[in-house]
């Protein structure tokens, strides 16, 4: 044979056996080759939960970008001022006045305030009292849904005329609740013992959500019929985006001169994104079980191996007769479980691609996956498969060549 | 002049309550170019003769001088590297592996000497064409009748050019006709000059080869050569 000085390579007796990497990476793929089925299946465990970190990874980053965007579309130049509790742990009121020297501030754009009324709302005066649906009587400011950049789903605001008379406007919840949907003034609710016409219903309010469980009445109104002398219970401040913090620096002495200290001021913004980084830890349960799940599919994979090295005796030593070493034979095996692994894990990252992707299309999300997640999950599932390739390597490098030609 | 395959005093002894001596102080020379069968009753020490003569195993006590090396002193990595060059392996079962084509089972008898794969091909088409299967290069082992898959076993065997072929009861899964074409390409690979030693319970194979080495209990019973 021509071939055979080339082909014999060094002279060297004591030459190593030796297999290139791409021939490493062949016999892995020619492996799972032979049992296309199994090896799908196989896969499917470690798919699942590297879609299953994808996907709640994907999900709660675009749950939380859609979120952080929408604050901003809705400033962060919000401030709201609620009475703190005094020393001796009582609620305290805020002055009267605290709303009109608030708007005094220079760079104060506009200062709303609600005031609590000791009354409560129903649909008509036949349903029992004790039944409130938990909807807060508040006055209101004709400004405050211009300061909070909230919008009507029917009818006006209060104004200046509406205001004196037993009108209401309804947050998003109350109308949904009292099963109200019309505010052209035919309907009617009972509010402190008369009836209120409905002259308008909120859209939610982002940066306000109490008001959606509100029913707001003029001040005027509330002071004549009601005889609520209501003091703030919390006023709305919009500032000029570039002053915030100077302005939250002066708002409790502004609010009230005589006890600053008992002034709470906030940023809802804040309050928001702090909301939605809170949600991340809950999203940690889902992870886990995504880990369990990677596990569970690592657990598969090393069964399937293990029975894979019971099944090929016969070719783990007709490759010894060949002239692999053992190392060879466990390398084979363990790169067949990588790639088991990895394969899996590449269809899970598409998977949980995909899930995100719908998900976020449905709520009118824009899609975000982290490319971390991608490339971290399917990492991890190549360590779960090289892992659990190790055990039934290890079981195919220890057979003796003579046992394992003697299957028949 | 160093031998194909020497012997020196060889012991194999398997772990046992009490150990089973598979070869009892067996010495043996076979000559480059020589065309042996070993033969005897099961459990007489055969195929733990071809598998400490291949080098899959080692023995218990004793020199095994494999083309004039002595392999008892190679480790792992270097006796893998001494089978792939200098010994090839044919078995009663053929153990092709089923998803690859014939010319790739060829080419798996050049895999682990570190060759491209291209290199590998092209030396598998040659071996191919040597045993007579030229045209089946691209059939599936399943898609071959056994005939034809010994023959695709023995060009794997041979493609790396080997002084030594082992051959395992080959014919022992073929049929009288087909099992005597096998030997008959045996013979000729023998006749190309390599040393070709075939284990084997069959009297009739055993008479084929110019010398016949007879075991019984783990030792030599008889070893007699007929003249070519």
């Amino acid at each position: 044979m021509s071939g055979r000085d080339r082909r014999d390579g060094s002279s060297s007796e004591r030459a190593k056996s030796r297999l290139r990497a791409g021939d490493v990476a062949l016999l892995g793929a020619e492996g799972l080759r032979g049992r296309p089925a199994r090896a799908i299946l196989s896969a499917l465990g470690v798919a699942l939960g590297v879609a299953t970190l994808v996907a709640v990874l994907g999900i709660s980053t675009s749950s939380r970008a859609q979120l952080v965007a929408e604050i901003d579309a809705l400033g962060t130049n919000l401030l709201t001022v609620t009475p703190g509790q005094s020393f001796s742990g009582q609620t305290v009121t805020l002055p009267n006045t605290a709303p009109s020297m608030i708007g005094r501030i220079g760079p104060v754009l506009s200062a709303a305030a609600i005031g609590s009324v000791n009354a409560s709302v129903y649909r008509n005066p036949r349903i029992p009292s004790v039944n409130t649906n938990a909807i807060s009587v508040y006055t209101a400011d004709t400004k405050l849904l211009q300061t909070v950049e909230g919008s009507l789903a029917r009818g006006r605001f209060l104004n200046r005329a509406t205001a004196h008379f037993p009108a209401v406007v309804l947050g998003a919840t109350t109308a949904s609740v009292l099963g109200i949907d019309r505010a052209d003034g035919s309907v009617a609710v009972w509010l402190g013992g008369r009836e209120f016409a409905v002259v308008g219903i909120l859209n939610p309010v982002a940066l306000a959500p109490e008001l959606d469980r509100s029913a707001l009445i003029g001040f005027q109104i509330a002071d004549s019929l009601l005889r609520a002398n209501s003091s703030p219970v919390e006023i709305y401040v919009r500032t000029d985006p570039t002053s915030v913090a100077a302005v939250t620096t002066v708002l409790p002495a502004t609010a009230d001169p005589a006890a600053p200290q008992d002034v709470n001021v906030a940023n809802p913004s804040d309050a928001l994104v702090a909301r939605a980084d809170a949600s991340a830890a809950f999203q940690s349960l889902f992870l886990a079980l995504g880990g369990v799940a990677l596990l569970v599919g690592g657990v598969g994979i090393a069964n399937v191996m293990v029975i894979a090295v019971l099944e090929r005796r016969g070719e783990i030593g007709l490759r010894r007769a060949l002239g692999a070493t053992r190392r060879q034979i466990g390398v084979q095996f363990v790169v067949e479980a990588g790639l088991l692994a990895l394969v899996g894990g590449t269809i899970g990252a598409v998977l949980g691609g995909f899930t995100t992707t719908i998900y976020s299309e449905a709520r009118h999300w824009s899609t975000v996956v982290p490319d971390d997640a991608l490339v971290g999950a399917v990492a991890l599932a190549l360590v779960v498969g090289v892992i659990a390739g190790l055990y039934p390597a290890m079981r195919a490098t220890r057979l003796s060549p003579t046992e394992a030609l003697r299957t028949t | 002049m160093s031998f194909a395959l020497e012997l020196v005093d060889v012991t194999k002894l398997y772990p046992a309550s009490t150990p089973v001596v598979a070869l009892d102080h067996v010495s043996l020379r076979i000559e480059r170019g020589e065309f042996v069968a070993i033969a005897g009753p099961s459990g007489s020490g055969k195929t733990t003769m071809l598998s400490v003569g291949g080098t899959l195993e080692r023995p218990t006590h004793g020199t095994v001088r494999v083309a004039g090396e002595a392999v008892v002193d190679l480790d792992d990595s270097e006796l893998s590297a001494f089978r792939s060059r200098h010994i090839g392996f044919v078995f009663q079962q053929f153990f092709l592996l089923p998803t690859l084509s014939a010319l790739d089972n060829v080419a798996t008898g050049l895999l682990y000497r570190g060759l491209p794969r291209r290199e590998r091909r092209l030396a598998a088409a040659g071996a191919l064409d040597g045993v007579g299967l030229a045209k089946r290069e691209s059939h599936l082992p399943s898609q071959l009748s056994g005939g034809e898959c010994q023959r695709v076993a023995i060009a794997r065997a041979l493609v790396g050019a080997p002084a030594i072929v082992f051959a395992d009861e080959p014919t022992g899964n073929l049929d009288t006709t087909t099992g005597g074409e096998i030997l008959e390409l045996l013979r000729g690979v023998n006749r190309a000059g390599t040393t070709v030693i075939i284990v084997t319970h069959s009297l009739d194979v055993a008479d084929s080869a110019h010398r016949t080495i007879r075991l019984r209990d783990g030792a030599i019973e008889s070893d007699v050569s007929v003249p070519r």
